[in-house]
């Protein structure tokens, strides 16, 4: 089963500008992958040439074993753009009337209510876009990507306008998807979300991979912190190690009261890939 | 092709909810108005003609209020066409309203052709409609009929059709404002191109004939309209044909039996190079 994006030493030059300088990421079927990078690092350039609005300088992009952009690979993906707009003058029902046209989906009426529910816009699915705060129309975005239901979802930060409710709601819908196995790459900076819902996390800088994984191997074991009758003490010991420690400090006849492996956050992981690629 | 279909009628859904439908009819009524007004005008201070005269007085004025009538057609049309298709992909593309459509499994170019497709049925229903109710009038107000009524219609809404292709193959690379200069301009160039061959062919200037040649060669939507003129007065001859000829803004010219081949082949590459170009494109 080939993956649902592979991408293999892909490059990508705007004139003298190098935005992707061999990046390889998978994501595998099921997989819900999260892309993190400071501004400009490049995110962007990738998934754009995953949905073949972009030509790469160089390396390969493949949609399930389809070279990226073909029409096999399109009819696969549904994707959500960082800057979008939908035309201002269509209601929010049409526009997704009109993206089953183009997507040759016959879910009809009830899948566009269902998606229109699922965002959270069931009551305003009359109105036209442009009439729509910037958040609602995002949320129309997050519908219109999953319409057809395709087997790989391509969401550039699509909770940048969403108020925290909405951010939930996407976030519950992600794992819903995890659920029924459909595959997604999602940027975004909201470090958090990624941590929480993506089995994978691949952090890019300057168009290269500085560090991947998952969440919880990015996020190292920093110590370990025991509350005793003595007070609280700091241990520069791995998860490994507790028992053992706990144990010792019984035969000490310390009294303990609680035990807690320290991780860094994401955002130290983040932050340590990140300047330590630019330093 | 279903996807053709869906692109073409949400082009033409939004055109009616955009009320460009709408201006273009109260518009155009406007101008059909005044054409009748003039027209009515023009003829009842004509009076009768007289039998000996050697110009049919009659002729003269239906031609030339109708070549008039020809040419304002032809302009409006461009205006319509242009401002269907300015846009469509790179002004459409820098606010992002191109890139959730053209990822649909449609494509790229499915999408340029469903646009072309509306737009060109748009403008060149349009410039036949005008055309037909300018010859209505023109008839019912002064008795005059052209010798070849249904011709010229053609070859107008070619003329819009071929404005339609030049401003979409313009909108893959320039935004919508240059793009929208540009074709106007050019449609102006096309227009001077052909007075200069028809000055050329009068003082029998070789310079200025072949500069008109290459103008109707390379814009023929000129040479669509000056051959709409022709056919206007193809049966009249004498002095009446020879000053008719001359027409009003421009000379007539018969269309030569390339000419259709050619625009049709000039559309079809026209839109398959602007296909091409857009199918390279980073979005
Ligand atoms: N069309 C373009 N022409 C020229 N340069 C571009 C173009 N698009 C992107 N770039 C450059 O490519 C680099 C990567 O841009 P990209 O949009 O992929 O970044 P990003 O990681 O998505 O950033 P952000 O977090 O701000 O969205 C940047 O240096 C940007 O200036
Ligand atoms: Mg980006």
């Amino acid at each position: 089963m080939p993956d649902a994006f592979a991408a293999s030493g892909l490059e990508k030059r705007y004139g003298r500008v190098e935005a992707l300088a061999g990046v390889s990421l998978q994501v595998g079927e099921g997989e819900l992958v999260g892309l993190l990078g400071p501004n400009g690092a490049g995110k962007s350039t990738l998934v754009k040439i995953g949905c073949g609005l972009v030509r790469p300088s160089g390396g390969r992009a493949e949609v399930f074993g389809r070279p990226a952009g073909s029409r096999e690979a399109r009819r696969a993906l549904g994707y959500l753009a960082e800057l979008f707009r939908f035309p201002g003058w269509l209601r929010a029902d049409e526009l997704l009337r009109l993206h089953q046209g183009l997507a040759g989906s016959t879910g009809g009426a009830a899948e566009r209510d269902e998606l229109l529910e699922l965002v959270g816009l069931a009551d305003v699915g009359r109105r036209k876009v442009d009439q729509m705060s910037k958040g609602m129309q995002q949320r129309l975005g997050i519908a219109q990507a999953m319409i057809g239901t395709p087997r790989l979802l391509v969401l550039d930060e699509p909770t940048s306008a969403l108020d925290p409710a909405g951010r939930r709601t996407v976030r519950t819908l992600l794992e819903e998807l995890r659920g029924r196995g459909i595959s997604v790459l999602l940027n975004s900076h909201l470090l958090s979300e990624v941590e929480l819902v993506c089995d994978r996390v691949v952090i890019i800088t300057r168009g290269r991979v500085v560090a991947h994984g998952r969440p919880d191997e990015l996020t190292q074991a920093r110590g370990v912190s025991v509350e005793t009758d003595e007070g609280e003490r700091r241990f520069d010991l791995g998860r490994d190690e507790v028992p053992e420690l706990v144990a010792r400090l019984v035969a000490e006849g310390r009294r303990i009261y609680g035990v807690q492996v320290i991780r860094s956050t994401l955002e130290e992981a983040y932050l340590e890939a990140v300047e330590g690629e630019s330093r | 092709m279903t996807g053709i279909g869906v692109i073409a009628a949400a082009t033409l859904r939004e055109c009616t909810r955009r009320r460009v439908f709408g201006v273009i009819v109260v518009l155009t009524g406007l101008f059909l108005a005044l054409y009748t007004l003039g027209t009515l005008t023009a003829f009842h201070h004509l009076g009768k003609p007289a039998p000996g005269d050697d110009v049919d007085v009659t002729v003269l004025a239906g031609a030339t209020l109708l070549g008039l009538a020809m040419f304002a057609t032809l302009f409006l049309s461009t205006v319509v066409a242009v401002f269907l298709t300015f846009n469509v992909l790179r002004g459409d593309a820098e606010q992002g309203l191109l890139q959730p459509m053209v990822v649909r499994p449609p494509g790229r170019v499915v999408f340029l052709a469903g646009r072309f497709g509306a737009a060109a049925v748009v403008s060149a229903g349009y410039a036949a409609t005008v055309y037909a109710a300018a010859v209505v009038i023109t008839g019912l107000a002064g008795g005059w009929w052209p010798d070849e009524a249904v011709l010229p219609g053609v070859e107008l809404a070619a003329g819009a059709a071929v404005v339609t292709a030049i401003s979409l193959a313009g909108s893959v690379h320039l935004s919508t404002i240059a793009n929208g200069i540009a074709v106007l301009m050019l449609f102006g160039a096309g227009l001077v191109g052909g007075l200069l061959g028809q000055i050329g062919d009068a003082i029998h200037s070789d310079t200025l004939s072949s500069i008109g040649t290459i103008t109707s060669w390379a814009l023929p939507f000129d040479a669509l309209y000056q051959a709409g003129l022709h056919a206007l007065t193809s049966d009249t001859s004498g002095i009446t044909g020879v000053i008719v000829h001359l027409g009003p803004l421009g000379g007539a010219q018969p269309a030569g039996p390339l000419l259709a081949p050619w625009v049709l082949g000039y559309v079809l590459v026209v839109v398959a190079l602007a296909g091409a170009a857009f199918v390279r494109r980073d979005l």
